[in-house]
């Protein structure tokens, strides 16, 4: 899809094109034919606007680089003359020496989830997948755009249909055949696309957050507990440091990072054993990314296990304890060795076939 | 960036365009006419306000989560008639059911409402487990309702009520008529399930994003049906109150009500486009809506031609409405 658009605008022969986040969903061979064709279009005097938050993009295909800061224009520099760290600073506002926070957390032995033969009721998507995921663990998920990892995520939380498999959570075995289901054992689930189908847009901070708990704070088993909800909302603004002028504020108001962290509170105020993040930095800038790494390491360490899908090899291997690989549906292979994460291996698994 | 005055000026009328016109048509009515700022008019405008309110609130759940009810003005009549056939004088020459005691008047409601909570009941499943489009399944089940009222009573029109039946609408509790009393009690009761239930804050996040309603645990299909019939039921009591006012139903009671109590829901706040509106917003639209009928009443405005105002102030309406979600950009 993505290539289509790119090549519309190619072909209406402009002069000035605007690249808006394009290579967010294509694969690392399809950014190489996009940025052939932008040094094409560059040679034949063609001039270009690349929006992204990648950073090793911008380095490789810019000339110029300019950067903007909550709404304001910082500057513009020549990308050679600029490094990352300088981008950085000036993107956030201030030094950010590690991108990925530090690993505390220590994994448990406990078996959290185990996921045996799960298979899609649609025969292309995911077949036959098992995996463990253990207390305290980060386990990354892998893959090309198009290996079915959020449909395997999807399915374990009943979003999907299920033609076989079963799932166990802390050992006993559990039917989830709908959100509610994967609530009630104790799953959350980030999903990808946070507008389509993750926030209210129309709706406040407030109730963007508890939407998901109101079960927990009534009084007289149906009235809402207003209070108590407020509480849970202002907690979690706090914590997870979302900028808001108030719980009233409408979520469509927030920048993505912020919007981002709602979602994580809506999971987190149910107290979920197992947290699943599907691209949980997608569309959010650099500033905002280290803070939800943060948020996961905390999580990590509190006990909690997540599972993140990501499709950002950086973000991947600087965060997984453990990955696993898909590819066309099946699960290809897991990388348990630190020293065996790199890039080549999982790229390997991920083209299996 | 602040907003320059022009722009505040704009955002205002866009907000509270229809309002203002309102205001205006008020107050030059009021001014040219005697007796239209008089205690009785108020009484005989909050007298039909009450029935329009009870609908509008009704609706409301509907459009909140993006959907709409065809088939509310057909249930009115539905409901007006169920009534009409329980609760007529034992000695009434057309009686329905000769030999039939009329009904205790809170019974006969509860069955109307009952049976009336069914029909929505019928088209909420059809909207939320078969995915018919609201517009659709509700115009199913108006057609449906007419149908079977039509057959019910073989379109004999109903009078001859008991006197406890059209106490409902003559008699009076602390100088306010008994049915103003009914829609305050159920725009409490509106007031309540919207902001301090779980099944209210459901409704506005499926109208908000129904794809995300579902991932975050709400129990979407559940939740629709019982928007739904609820709703029904509303009409079923809007139905009773309207047969005592009238002290007679036909079948073509209630037809075409729904229109304006769309339209009343969005003057007031309510948006089309799902997840959001207010109890008051309902109250503001029928506000509007009665004021506008009873002063073109009183400036001596054909009656006919209040259809093209009611059809304008639509127009109006739910343009400034959408306008206000998609002109942000």
């Amino acid at each position: 899809m993505q290539s289509v658009e790119i090549a519309k605008a190619v072909s209406q022969e402009a002069k000035v094109v605007i690249l808006d986040e394009p290579t967010s969903s294509l694969s690392d061979n399809e950014v190489e034919t996009l940025f052939r064709i932008m040094n094409d279009l560059r040679d034949k005097g063609v001039a270009m606007i690349y929006i992204s938050h990648k950073m090793d993009e911008i380095k490789r295909i810019a000339d110029d680089i300019t950067i903007m800061r909550d709404g304001t224009y910082v500057g513009t520099w020549p990308a050679e003359e600029i490094s990352m760290d300088e981008i950085i600073t000036k993107m956030v506002g201030r030094e950010l020496t590690n991108v990925y926070p530090e690993k505390k957390h220590k994994i448990d032995d406990e078996v959290v989830l185990e996921v045996k033969g799960v298979s899609s009721i649609h025969e292309r998507s995911f077949q036959d997948v098992s995996f463990k995921l253990r207390k305290g663990e980060i386990l990354g998920f892998g893959g090309l755009v198009g290996a079915q990892r959020t449909e395997l995520l999807e399915g374990i939380f009943g979003i999907r249909g299920k033609s076989a498999g079963e799932v166990y959570v802390k050992g006993k075995k559990v039917n989830i055949e709908h959100p509610i289901d994967a609530m009630n054992a104790g799953i959350g689930l980030i999903t990808e696309d946070r507008r389509g189908n993750g926030i209210f847009g129309c709706l406040s901070i407030k109730d963007n957050v508890g939407i998901s708990v109101y079960n927990k704070y009534l009084k007289a088993g149906f009235v809402l507990d207003h209070p108590s909800i407020n509480k849970v909302v202002d907690e979690s603004i706090d914590k997870l440091r979302i900028k808001t002028p108030s719980s009233k504020e409408l979520i469509q108001n927030l920048s993505g990072g912020n919007q981002q962290k709602v979602i994580v509170s809506r999971w987190l105020a149910n107290d979920p054993d197992i947290l699943i993040m599907d691209e949980p930095t997608r569309g959010i800038d650099v500033g905002a990314k280290h803070e939800i790494y943060e948020i996961m390491e905390d999580l990590a360490e509190q006990g909690k296990a997540i599972i993140m899908i990501s499709s950002e090899m950086a973000e991947l291997l600087g965060m997984s304890d453990r990955i696993c690989v898909m590819c066309n549906g099946k699960l290809t292979g897991e990388i348990d060795d630190p020293k065996q994460m790199t890039q080549e291996n999982v790229m390997q698994l991920a083209t299996q076939f | 960036m602040e907003k320059t005055t022009t722009q505040k000026v704009q955002d205002f009328l866009i907000n509270y365009g229809v309002i203002l016109i309102m205001v205006i048509l008020v107050v030059y009515t009021g001014a040219t006419q005697s007796n239209f700022l008089s205690v009785g008019n108020f009484n005989n405008i909050l007298l039909n306000m009450s029935s329009r309110l009870v609908i509008a609130l009704g609706i409301a759940g509907c459009v909140i989560t993006a959907g709409c009810d065809l088939s509310a003005g057909r249930i009115i009549g539905l409901g007006g008639c169920i009534a009409g056939t329980l609760l007529q004088k034992i000695d009434y020459s057309g009686k329905f059911y000769p030999d039939m005691q009329p009904w205790n008047v809170f019974l006969a409601l509860a069955f109307v409402m009952l049976i009336c909570a069914c029909c929505g009941a019928v088209s909420g499943f059809f909207i939320a487990y078969l995915h018919v489009p609201p517009f659709i399944a509700t115009l199913a089940m108006m057609e449906i309702v007419y149908g079977a009222n039509l057959l019910y009573t073989n379109a004999t029109p109903l009078g001859g009520y008991t006197p406890e039946y059209t106490a409902v609408s003559s008699g009076r509790f602390l100088f306010l008529n008994y049915q103003i009393w009914i829609a305050i009690i159920v725009a409490a009761i509106t007031w309540f399930i919207f902001n301090m239930t779980r099944h209210g804050k459901y409704m506005y996040a499926i109208g908000g994003n129904p794809q995300a309603a579902e991932v975050a645990g709400v129990p979407v299909k559940k939740t629709m049906v019982i928007i739904y019939a609820k709703a029904a039921a509303m009409y079923g009591l809007a139905g009773f109150m309207l047969g005592a006012r009238a002290g007679g139903a036909s079948v073509n009671l209630g037809l075409g009500y729904e229109m304006e109590a769309i339209a009343a829901c969005t003057i007031g706040g309510v948006s089309v486009t799902g997840g959001r509106g207010k109890v008051s917003s309902a109250i503001i639209g029928v506000a509007v809506f009665e004021l506008m009928k009873a002063a073109l009443q009183f400036l001596g405005v054909d009656a006919n031609a209040q259809w093209i105002a009611i059809g304008v102030i639509i127009f109006i309406a739910i343009s400034l409405d959408i306008r206000k979600y998609v002109a942000r950009k």
